[in-house]
């Protein structure tokens, strides 16, 4: 089959087309670096099948981050059929910077020019015709948005798979033509695939292809010597670089016509950026559009009339609209979804159990509480997980989360962080695992280590469940005003973030020490997010999290069921004597070891089950709430509540619960993605051991201290006394380097 | 006037006559288009002054006043 690959800067509607092409459902976004790893689609309405890879987005083919090194071995190594470059024709000058070194690859190349429309309505012409001349390479028009033009593109690059191209470069009118040309051929004499791209690479000096061509790289030298350049001095890799941009300034940008002379105008995202970027209120306004996300999604209290009306004032029992008002308030249309699915699942569970009625016990038992219970309690959340996942994609699809990154960046600078690391964070609210995968685009290795080990903090779509469930506990506990629950889950999302925080520091003053990585970062033009977009990508949410209910979780429930309904001698338990079973056992043992936070030894009657829900989270954290929802039919609870309240389990202890859940070892996917992007199998395990410790520090600390306050004086000093060991002896380091 | 990026103020324009710095951080700038010639734009300051936002090349790019020292431009006049 053929293969082409799509290659662009990043943020240039890459994926974009990928998913118009291959009709895929590939995950976009407004802001650079979306896509890091390379996907493959095919694309089908041609006269034969093309395999489309979708590469990650990059600025230069240079071997300094790992993305750029991706996309480039790939095109060398796999040697594609085509390459279609895409350009983002509202940002001519720094794309075609990037074409400027994939045609000194000997392979077909066709330019793409995307975002023509957004050009047009400013009033500006390009000729394409023109650039196509200049740059001996074919172009085509599209709006991969739209997706027009993608047919022709798609005929245009098969065309030009079929005739054999050779590298060409831009550098004839530097300094270095003579260099490159030498070189060129010293390489193609040593049977070196795509001469001109090494010889260029090898006159800067890349370090890649200095290891390569170990050989050759004494002609650089020699030139170096004998040859030095007015402005640049032996900086070759300048002397490149700076070739290419005023070779596309002299011969690729005149093709742009504009209407505005004016250089720099005020664009309307100047005017957003005015508000939202602003001194004082930037980021008080992002703490507000958080908290407004949070209530829209957990609140039973939509308009705080709490008090104001009388309980009762409106009832629609029984109609579909039940849902919407809670106890004399409005619910959120989080929690009014939340409300629906739970009337639909009731329905279910009760036409099932009727069926079920005159089957053995065993039988119903199974279905009713272990499958239907357990799954049941966990899509009970979808509709409030898809609210909060629609929030955050447009923010991140408007371009917002972009300009946050650039607010936060001096506060995470004194983290050691760079701003673009609070990125790949923000991403796992969705899932860490895309986020974890995301950490490619930070070019340090310590910062990248460093913000995956804190990314499970930022609490995931899988460990929502658990934190709202708990939270309505606390609220149905304490006879507390309604309302509450959504203040109880801002709190712990902030607990997380805190954790993370306070983790990266520590982090970076002792076991990854390094300077802070520089923070050199596009900032996308703000649009209005996409319908389609955002439905693809909730409808890819939703199936996830269903497929993932249905399988995994539904295996898992079964398989605590049978262990929770059978004793060691293999005999069926009814209830009463559930404390009896495999299950109640196991758990007993590893019970006592969180007794220091709250849900172990402490509580009464079937309080193993929070040990055990706690380790059926390290499958998937759905689990965690499915084994509780299962266990509570199981031992005839009306629902997790009443389970709940019969172990006795203090509030502080739920709190400490919900924190364990959120800082501990996260599911089983995460950790590999983990460890994929860890080669060092010493920090993966060390990895490990920081995420257990920090979640029994993080939520003994919240159970001491809820339980008996005095104890945040002995927290307290404890941390100090730490800070300060780790002051004194970087100082000694220091005086010692 | 030559000075560096991180002394302009908001609306100050001018073109780039030199870049200094590590060698990875340079070619960062250098792909990014801060090359010579380039005419660059302050835009904004984030709270605090830092980073900037700079227009160069027809887009936004921000850096750190860190950074943007690096970079030396002949101020255009007002």
């Amino acid at each position: 089959m053929l293969k082409f690959a799509l290659a662009g800067n990043p943020n240039c509607g890459k994926t974009t087309l990928f998913n118009g092409l291959t009709g895929s459902t590939a995950h976009v976004g407004n802001w650079p670096g979306v896509t890091v790893d390379k996907r493959e689609g095919v694309y089908k309405k041609c006269e034969e099948p093309i395999a489309v890879v979708d590469l990650p987005g990059i600025y230069s083919l240079s071997p300094y981050t790992q993305e750029e090194v991706i996309a480039r071995n790939y095109i060398l190594d796999e040697k594609p059929d085509c390459v279609i470059n895409i350009i983002d024709a509202t940002n001519l000058e720094r794309n075609l910077y990037l074409t400027t070194q994939i045609m000194e690859i000997d392979v077909p190349v066709v330019l793409a020019l995307n975002m023509m429309d957004a050009v047009e309505k400013r009033g500006d012409k390009i000729d394409s015709k023109e650039l196509e001349k200049r740059l001996g390479l074919p172009v085509v028009k599209i709006s991969a948005l739209k997706g027009e033009g993608l047919d022709k593109l798609m005929s245009v690059a098969y065309e030009a798979s079929k005739v054999e191209r050779k590298g060409r470069t831009v550098l004839d009118e530097t300094a270095l033509k003579h260099l490159v040309s030498d070189l060129t051929i010293a390489l193609s004499g040593q049977g070196v695939e795509n001469p001109v791209f090494h010889a260029v690479k090898l006159a800067e000096l890349d370090d890649l292809e200095v290891l390569m061509h170990k050989d050759t790289v004494s002609m650089v030298d020699a030139f170096k010597k004998s040859n030095l350049d007015e402005t640049f001095g032996d900086d070759f890799e300048a002397l490149v670089a700076d070739g290419r941009y005023k070779y596309i300034t002299k011969y690729f940008s005149p093709t742009l016509k504009r209407k505005n002379k004016e250089k720099f105008v005020v664009t309307p995202s100047d005017k957003a950026d005015k508000v939202l970027t602003h001194k004082i209120w930037g980021l008080p306004i992002f703490l507000v559009i958080l908290f407004a996300i949070f209530h829209l999604t957990f609140s039973e209290n939509l308009f705080f009339l709490g008090g104001l009306l009388p309980e009762g004032y409106v009832t629609l029992e029984g109609t579909v609209f039940e849902g919407v008002f809670g106890e004399g308030g409005i619910n959120s249309p989080g929690v009014s979804l939340m409300n629906l699915m739970g009337l639909l699942t009731d329905t279910i569970s009760g036409l099932v159990s009727g069926w079920l009625s005159s089957a053995a016990p065993w039988v119903s038992g199974l279905i009713c509480d272990g499958i239907l219970g357990g799954i049941f309690a966990v899509l009970g959340f979808l509709p409030q997980i898809l609210v909060l996942f629609l929030f955050f994609s447009i923010l991140e699809d408007s371009g917002y989360m972009a300009r946050i990154a650039f607010i936060l960046d001096r506060a995470l600078r004194k983290f050691g962080l760079s701003g673009r690391a609070f990125l790949p964070m923000i991403m796992g609210f969705g899932c860490s695992v895309p986020a974890m995968i995301n950490t490619r685009t930070l070019a340090d290795e310590k910062e990248k280590l460093a913000t995956i080990r804190v990314i499970p903090f930022f609490s995931c779509g899988a460990k929502l469940p658990i934190l709202t469930a708990v939270a309505g506990v606390i609220v149905s506990k304490g006879n507390l005003t309604a309302g509450y629950a959504d203040v109880i889950t801002y709190s712990m999302y902030l607990v997380g973030i805190l954790t993370a925080l306070i983790s990266v520091i520590l982090m970076r003053k002792t076991t990854q020490r390094g300077e802070t990585p520089p923070f050199i970062m596009e900032l996308p033009a703000y649009h209005a997010p996409q319908f389609k977009n955002l439905m693809v990508l909730l409808w890819e949410k939703a199936k996830h999290f269903v497929q993932k209910a249905f399988t995994i979780i539904l295996a898992s429930t079964i398989v605590v069921w049978v262990a929770s309904h059978f004793s060691f001698t293999w005999q069926y338990l009814d209830e009463e004597q559930m404390s009896q079973s495999i299950l109640a056992g196991l758990s007993g043992l590893i019970q006592p070891l969180f007794t220091p936070l709250g849900f172990g030894s402490q509580l009464s009657t079937h309080g193993w089950v929070f040990a055990l829900a706690a380790i059926t989270g390290l499958i998937a954290k759905e689990n965690v709430v499915a084994t509780l929802g299962s266990l509570a039919v199981g031992l005839s609870f009306s629902g997790i509540d009443g389970l709940f309240i019969s172990t006795q389990i203090s509030t502080p202890a739920l709190l400490a619960f919900i924190a364990f859940n959120m800082t501990t070892i996260p599911c089983f996917a995460a950790v590999s993605a983990a460890k994929g992007e860890m080669p060092d199998k010493k920090k993966f395990k060390w990895t490990l051991v920081f995420w257990i410790a920090t979640s029994f520090i993080v939520s003994s600390s919240i159970y001491l201290i809820g339980t008996w306050w005095w104890t945040t004086f002995i927290y307290v000093a404890v941390f100090v006394l730490a800070c300060l060991l780790i002051k004194v002896v970087n100082k000694r380091r220091e005086k010692e380097a | 006037m030559v000075k560096t990026l991180d002394k302009f103020v908001i609306g100050e324009s001018g073109v780039v006559v030199g870049v200094t710095g590590e060698r990875k951080i340079k070619r960062r700038l250098y792909d990014m288009g801060i090359t010579n010639g380039a005419e660059i734009y302050l835009r904004k300051k984030a709270p605090l002054g830092d980073p900037i936002e700079v227009t160069v090349r027809s887009y936004e790019l921000s850096l750190r006043k860190s950074e943007a020292q690096l970079v030396s431009l002949e101020v255009h006049h007002a």
